[in-house]
């Protein structure tokens, strides 16, 4: 007989734990807060960059380690999706290794200049190679940076066809809120539940992110950029059919359901900045939500009891939840221990 | 002897910023190496809203040491009264560091709503620090209005320029010698806080110096030391400059080597 387990949180986190716990034949069920995959996960919200060595600016290097096997690892699960005949896999297949494109304004070089002293395996890019890979940004910048290794997805699709390969393979699927003290009385279980579960992990605390949905035909990207700016870096991620993603805010915030009119003004003054044909689009959505952070930045496995908490995913939710899961996987299975280690790269 | 910041002795003369720090343990760390004496916050009016920031603040008032916060980004008189009174609410302290910004490519005060601000935020109870130029005039208004502090910049916001107006900061600290002046802004090496302090000025508030190092711990222990240095050499009252050399010892008498 498999081995029963609990997971609480249909986000990011909770989704790519049982993919790894149904992989090795245990018996999932998962509680979620809404009704599949949407807006009260903060993941839905996400950018979908899968750039470690990018993250590394400012984050510490066991994220960029753990971060660097993600793309294959979300390459690899959306497949199966494919395989099985998911619908929307089609769409959600693309997993894009086409690289991270970072650029600055002139005024803005020196910052440039310090992201490529704090980062790694990028190929320093002049006006022409700019020209090349995205032909919509040809003599606007003079100069970047190409991270020619790093990945996007679309966060959205990626989820659903998760979810539904999930639902296929036979994890059960349960709407409602449900305490994990409750739930462990059962058996082991798993607590994914993000800025939910702050009442019972004091260090854990909210990091208010805005971003914007946009819909520009005139404006042709195909990979990542990420407009360097002293104050707010920005990045715009293609979705496909000239959907963009622009975003995020960092602000140490928990709370807001609303986007500030200054945020908006900063990150379409971004967007225009890189082409103007910007000015043009049309505003499909504004999103706003907390990211879970413990005071470094890193997130943390934790267990006590029955209970195994995934938390402080932080900005890097699709970079980190797959060796994070892989992690909960080798511990249960393994019985390896908890800690992060740089060896546990996916 | 260090002047009184409206009635309060500080251990040292390190102000530093609580912004753009990679994670706020590193934030935490910095401010443990660097032993600075004050922490400025800048308050977001919509994490004011609602206490939405709380978890932070409580990170801040847990570095034990004394907060100013600050009404960062503000570019009109009401805004930057009604962020001062949010933060006076939430931390508890008069204490304000005051910026009204007039002009977007230098972040220059605008003077003018600054003072105005200032005599309000007076007025009502508040301790006002108000980030100002070099400007003698300006900070005579300044302290008519009820300023008991002075913070002229050293050079713009996140510049690291260090002390462009050497001249000026001069005037300012023999003018006002009895008031309280502390160098807020463009600083970007602990030479420069070394030179400020040097100078006479009474503490230096910086940020981004810190913040945007590659180890910004290392770089905030580095200040401290910085500012420990300049202000033991202002207390050691240093030589004056002379255009000529002046020989350590005496020269008339000396052995002549052929």
């Amino acid at each position: 007989m498999s081995l029963k387990i609990s997971i609480i949180g249909g986000g990011v986190a909770g989704l790519c734990v049982a993919r790894e716990l149904v992989d090795r034949g245990a018996d999932i069920t998962l509680y979620e807060r809404g009704d599949g995959v949407g807006k009260h996960a903060c993941s839905w919200w996400a950018g979908g960059m899968l750039a470690p060595y990018c993250e590394g600016e400012t984050a510490e290097d066991i994220v960029v380690q753990l971060g660097l096997k993600a793309a294959d690892w979300w390459q690899k699960s959306v497949k199966k999706g494919i395989k099985s005949g998911q619908k929307g896999a089609e769409k959600a297949q693309k997993v894009q290794k086409n690289g991270t494109l970072v650029v600055s304004l002139a005024r803005d070089h020196a910052d440039l200049e310090r992201f490529t002293r704090r980062t790694r395996c990028f190929t320093r890019v002049g006006a022409d190679e700019i020209g090349r890979l995205e032909p919509d940004l040809k003599d606007r910048f003079s100069k970047g940076l190409f991270f020619e290794s790093e990945a996007h997805l679309s966060p959205r699709e990626v989820m659903t066809t998760l979810r539904e390969l999930l639902v296929f393979e036979g994890v059960k699927f349960i709407r409602d809120e449900v305490e994990p003290e409750l739930i462990a009385k059962d058996g082991l279980t798993i607590d994914c539940r993000g800025l939910a579960a702050k009442d019972s992990l004091a260090d854990l605390r909210g990091v208010k992110g805005e971003m914007l949905m946009l819909s520009c035909l005139d404006v042709s990207i195909s990979r990542p950029i990420r407009l360097l700016h002293p104050r707010i870096p920005i990045y715009i991620v293609p979705r496909g059919d000239g959907i963009y993603m622009l975003g995020a805010t960092m602000i140490e915030s928990s709370g807001g359901k609303y986007a500030t009119a200054r945020s908006v003004l900063e990150l379409l003054s971004a967007a225009y900045a890189l082409n103007p044909a910007f000015g043009e689009a049309e505003i499909l959505e504004i999103g706003v939500d907390s990211r879970p952070a413990y005071p470094d930045n890193i997130p943390r496995l934790t267990r006590d009891g029955n209970i195994i908490s995934i938390n402080g995913l932080y900005r890097h939710g699709f970079l980190l939840a797959p060796a994070m899961a892989q992690m909960v996987a080798a511990h249960i299975f393994e019985n390896k221990s908890l800690e992060m280690k740089h060896e546990y790269s996916a | 002897m260090m002047r009184k910041f409206y009635g309060t002795e500080l251990s040292n003369g390190l102000m530093l910023g609580t912004a753009q720090y990679p994670s706020p343990a590193i934030l935490a760390d910095a401010f443990e190496r660097s032993g600075a004496a004050v922490a400025t916050v800048s308050l977001r009016r919509e994490s004011g809203k609602d206490k939405a920031g709380q978890d932070f603040w409580e990170m801040i008032q847990r570095l034990g040491v004394r907060v100013l916060p600050n009404t960062a980004g503000c570019h009109t008189v009401k805004e930057a009264v009604t962020t001062a009174h949010m933060a006076r609410e939430i931390f508890g302290t008069k204490w304000i560091k005051l910026e009204v910004i007039g002009e977007e490519d230098l972040l220059h005060p605008d003077v003018f709503g600054l003072v105005e601000a200032a005599r309000i935020l007076s007025e009502d109870g508040f301790e006002v620090f108000p980030y100002c130029t070099e400007d003698l005039v300006v900070a005579d208004r300044l302290l008519n209005v009820g300023c008991e502090v002075l913070m002229p910049w050293g050079a713009p916001i996140g510049s690291g320029q260090g002390l462009n107006n050497l001249f000026g900061l001069r005037a300012l600290r023999a003018h006002f010698s009895d008031v309280p002046l502390v160098i807020d802004a463009g600083l970007g090496l602990p030479s420069h806080a070394a030179q400020a302090m040097e100078l006479g000025f009474d503490a230096v508030l910086l940020n981004t110096a810190v913040a945007k190092a590659g180890s910004p711990a290392l770089m905030a222990e580095a200040f401290g030391l910085a500012v420990k240095a300049g202000q033991m050499a202002a207390l050691a009252d240093p030589m004056e400059k002379r255009d000529m050399a002046a020989p350590s010892t005496p020269v008339i008498g000396k052995a002549f080597l052929t």
